[in-house]
């Protein structure tokens, strides 16, 4: 098989995958001065774990103190608020709850707090019924206390992922998309076999997610941990229900169950969610009725106003956790590789800090960049500047996310264009709020006539 | 920034904001501007590609899109102002519209407005159909505007999830598109649309799946198949390359919501009282924003007779005392109006109108204190036109709450 678009020339890193991880290593090692292939499976970027999350920029204050997670997040949390600012990524300060709605609960608070010092959480600061009750009069009286975290962030979990990528892209970096990696061979440096031919590179990284262990195996012949999916579904409410809370409320783990978040989103919604549900499948993220109505109900117990406010959508995301509770970060120095697995449910907050760690075991020998290319960001944001609110925007073509005609087109004819309508959603919002399509698919149908690779309209016939 | 001006200012040019913006012209209150978000007005009659349209408003059977070029001829004709890719972001306290052009933003004051911004179905997410998610699932709204409006196939052999009368509609449009859906699947006990319908399904050999539980879609790219629940437990599977979301409207109130003006949750819609006069007096409602979902010819009638309530209002405003009208009654989903003004009697709307939760074979009473202001029979269904009389009760001039209750 030929190899592909580099005319025999090899690069110094492939990188298998392109969730929110491979995004994140793929701009450090361009900006390290490397040159860079990211090889991905399906027709657009963040189709994988990296769709579906709570968009939560968490401090690690929960994380188990002295493991390899909790140091990625909290060096991704650093760099993510220096390079959110430099890139244009919207970010919100929501700062977050952690309250007790039992004894058993309340009895936990003290460990918590103590944790979220040792991991270096130092604003962390009880809180006491009537103190989170004037804070947030929405919640239901039932609550008995709790604390706060002010550092916790709200962020545009794809416009973030996008943006790495984006930059990685404008900056040298290649991305293949619809290329599977199928096997591979080691002999100083290394040839993978992709659905789309061959690619000669010095190092590669498996960042492949929910295939982590299956791409090990591919290319190592053997794995050292085994993905077991675990499903969250959401139940994702109007933007009138954001007026209800601001404050993102997080649970108390208990042995006997396991709380759901209610949180805002940066696009004015408000999540509840996730539900976390071991399953054998690596794609199902369907959703289910009794479940989403259960989400509701616990939705609704600690916030009553929620049971007068209308569903948006419903969604679900798997986390690529394993038998482990850590992350399976590994070099394999005698195969010029590292596998980067096992990103449970946290990988937005810590990318950047697995792409500090990851480029620090392959120690590679490139100049960084200087003056690096800042690429155009998606800028979504409900609580920051929008384009429709600027002039020769072209008209809103969705009503309900208010996308201007503008921004649809840029997204079509940039850089890294969207290959499916959910590509195109992740990178607009056109259809994700309230009528889900019903005002604007006809003029979206049209918008992208010829320009994706699954269409929006089916043409069976021809 | 100082705002432009004009006497109303009518957001959303489907069917009542256009029939309303004619006659306020006709009765000549001034200059009247209409804002409609599309890059044409006419609402949704626009992509109605079928009969019947017309028939009330111009004594003439017309398809949708021919109806809504009248209607838009008509208003233009008389001399309202149509602007088209405007949308209104946000109503503000006594008659302020902040608008998005295609060149930007700009804001528009009027003595009065009027709400015209109809109605949307349902979709998947809000019925919690469980599943996957796939291309290919559309309300029926949006089918029919990639049919009608774009040339666009979007499937062969859907699904249609719903048994409403726009149910029917996406049927039609199917046949337009030379294609027959596989099923009619309802999660009601029994078909929405009148009964009637039953032996066209049976003629086009499209059989009807009543009372089913559990829907579940699947598919990975595309929907691949529909799971249900027949009504006696069995799971049935049907192969579908679409399924069609069609019916249980709701109003278009992304804009009301954020806003400062009162919303019925019954209906979706502002609260009004007789004269269709919302929370803001400054703010009136007509067509299917009031309340899911009726028919053009009747949402042309209402813009018509809102347009001559505005009229007067401007004149001289009707007083802004009211009561409630609200019901507790669980088989009652909502009433227009759900406030009354007592203190004028004349021009209001003769009737209120009441949409149902289940079905109902009752009596209805009016109780306002322990005075019984009216009583009547109540005989209907889910999704159906009930009206009642308003008039006795207003004469009664009920100086307190009204409340429905239903007995038997
Ligand atoms: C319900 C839920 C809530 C969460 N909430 C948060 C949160 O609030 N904050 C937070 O920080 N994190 C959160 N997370 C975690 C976060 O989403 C994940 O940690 C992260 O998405 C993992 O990314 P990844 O890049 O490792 O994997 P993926 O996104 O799965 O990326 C792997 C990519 O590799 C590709 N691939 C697979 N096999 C091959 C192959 N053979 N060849 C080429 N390509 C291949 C896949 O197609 C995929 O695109 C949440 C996760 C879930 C599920
Ligand atoms: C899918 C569907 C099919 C239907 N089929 C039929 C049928 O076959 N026969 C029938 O009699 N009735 C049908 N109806 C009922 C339909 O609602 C009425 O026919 C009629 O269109 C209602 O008129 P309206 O003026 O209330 O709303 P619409 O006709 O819906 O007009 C509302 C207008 O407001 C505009 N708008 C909304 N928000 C804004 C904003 N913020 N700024 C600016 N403009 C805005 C919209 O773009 C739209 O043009 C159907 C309804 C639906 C949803």
């Amino acid at each position: 098989m030929p190899a592909i678009s580099n005319a025999g020339q090899s690069y110094d890193v492939a990188i298998i995958g392109a969730g929110i991880v491979g995004c994140a290593l793929a701009r450090r090692f361009t900006l390290d001065g490397a040159r860079v292939v990211v090889l991905e499976k399906a027709l657009d970027v963040l189709d994988g774990a990296s769709k579906g999350n709570s968009a939560i920029l968490h401090t690690g204050f929960d994380a188990p103190p002295g493991s390899l997670e909790q140091a990625c997040i909290a060096a991704g949390y650093r760099e993510y608020l220096e390079t959110a600012e430099k890139l244009g990524l919207p970010v919100l300060k929501s700062g977050a709850m952690v309250l007790a709605w039992n004894e058993e609960q309340a009895g936990q608070l003290p460990q918590l707090i103590e944790k979220a010092c040792e991991n270096g959480v130092h604003d962390v600061a009880p809180l006491t019924r009537s103190q989170i009750l004037k804070r947030e009069p929405n919640i239901s009286d039932t609550v008995l206390g709790g604390f706060e975290i002010p550092g916790e962030h709200l962020i545009d979990p794809w416009a973030t992922a996008h943006a790495y990528m984006l930059q990685a892209l404008a900056n040298g970096a290649e991305l293949i998309r619809d290329a599977e990696v199928l096997s591979g061979r080691f002999d100083r440096h290394w040839t993978l076999t992709t659905t789309q031919g061959e690619v000669v590179a010095g190092h590669v990284v498996n960042s492949a997610g929910l295939y982590g262990d299956v791409v090990d195996e591919r290319l190592l012949g053997r794995k050292s941990f085994s993905i077991r999916p675990r499903k969250g579904q959401f139940l994702v409410f109007d933007k009138a229900a954001s007026n209800l809370v601001s404050t993102t409320i997080l649970p108390v783990p208990t042995k006997t169950t396991k709380g759901v978040v209610i949180c805002r989103t940066i696009f004015g919604n408000v999540l509840v969610g996730p539900t976390a549900e071991d399953q054998e499948s690596r794609t199902d993220a369907s959703t289910d009725r009794s479940t989403l109505q259960i989400l509701r109900s616990k939705g609704v117990a600690m916030l009553p106003g929620l049971a007068s406010c209308e569903v948006t959508t419903a969604y679900a995301g798997l986390r690529p956790a394993c038998e482990y509770q850590d992350y399976q970060i590994a070099y394999h120095a005698d195969h010029a590789c590292v596998t980067v697995g096992a990103i449970r449910s946290t990988g937005l907050s810590s990318a950047l800090g697995i792409a500090q760690h990851v480029a620090g075991l392959l120690g590679l020998s490139g100049k960084p960049l200087c003056n690096p290319v800042i690429p155009q960001v998606d800028r979504l944001s409900e609580y920051h500047a929008r384009d429709w609110q600027e002039e020769g925007n072209d008209g809103i073509v969705c009503h309900c996310e208010l996308v201007s005609r503008r921004e649809i087109e840029r997204v079509l004819d940039g850089p890294m264009p969207p290959a499916t309508i959910q590509g195109l959603k992740r990178r607009t919002r056109v259809m994700m709020g309230q009528c889900q399509g019903f005002y604007c698919t006809a003029e979206l149908a049209e918008m992208t006539r010829g320009k994706l690779k699954r269409p929006l309209g089916c043409d069976h016939d021809g | 920034m100082t705002d432009e001006r004009c006497t109303v200012a009518v957001v959303g040019g489907g069917t009542a904001g256009l029939a309303l913006a004619r006659e306020l012209m006709r009765v000549q209150v001034g200059r009247v501007v209409v804002l409609e978000r599309e890059a044409e007005a006419g609402g949704i009659p626009r992509h109605c590609g079928h009969y019947p349209f017309g028939l009330r408003e111009y004594r003439r059977l017309m398809k949708g899109p021919d109806y809504a070029r009248l209607n838009r001829e008509r208003a233009k004709a008389a001399g309202a102002e149509i602007r088209t890719g405007t949308t209104v972001t946000r109503l503000l306290p006594g008659g302020r519209l902040e608008l998005s052009t295609p060149c930007g933003p700009s804001s528009l004051a009027a003595e009065r407005v009027v709400l015209c911004t109809g109605v949307r179905e349902s979709s998947r997410a809000q019925r919690l159909v469980s599943g996957d998610r796939p291309g290919g699932v559309l309300s029926t709204g949006a089918l029919q505007g990639s049919v009608y409006l774009k040339g666009i196939k979007p499937f062969q052999r859907p699904v249609i999830f719903g048994s409403e009368l726009v149910s029917f509609s996406a049927f039609q449009t199917c046949a337009h598109l030379g294609i027959s859906p596989v099923a009619m699947v309802e999660e009601e006990s029994r078909i929405v649309a009148r009964k009637l319908f039953t032996p066209y399904l049976w003629l086009k050999r499209v059989p009807l799946y009543t009372g089913v539980s559990s829907p579940r879609i699947l598919g990975k790219n595309r929907v691949e198949a529909l799971e249900f629940e027949d009504c006696n437990g069995a799971l049935q599977t049907f192969e579908t390359d679409g399924i069609i979301m069609s019916g249980r409207f709701r109003p278009e109130s992304a804009l009301l919501r954020r806003s400062h003006i009162a919303i019925d949750p019954g209906t979706g819609g502002p609260v009004v009282d007789q004269f269709g006069r919302c929370s803001d007096p400054t703010y009136f409602c007509a067509g299917n924003l009031l309340r899911p979902a009726e028919t053009s010819g009747w949402c042309w009638t209402e813009g018509i007779e809102t347009a001559r309530r505005v009229a007067r209002d401007l004149g001289q405003p009707a007083p802004s005392t009211s009561v409630p009208l609200v019901t507790k009654d669980a088989r009652l989903r909502f009433v227009v109006p759900q406030r009354l003004t007592a203190t004028q009697l004349e021009d209001g709307m003769e009737h209120m109108y009441l949409g149902l939760e289940t079905a109902v074979n009752a009596t209805v009473m009016a109780r306002c204190g322990d005075r019984v202001l009216w009583s009547g029979s109540l005989r209907g269904r889910p999704v159906r036109r009930i009206t009642l009389p308003l008039g006795e009760i207003l004469r009664a001039r009920p100086d307190a709450p009204v409340e429905l209750t239903l007995e038997g």
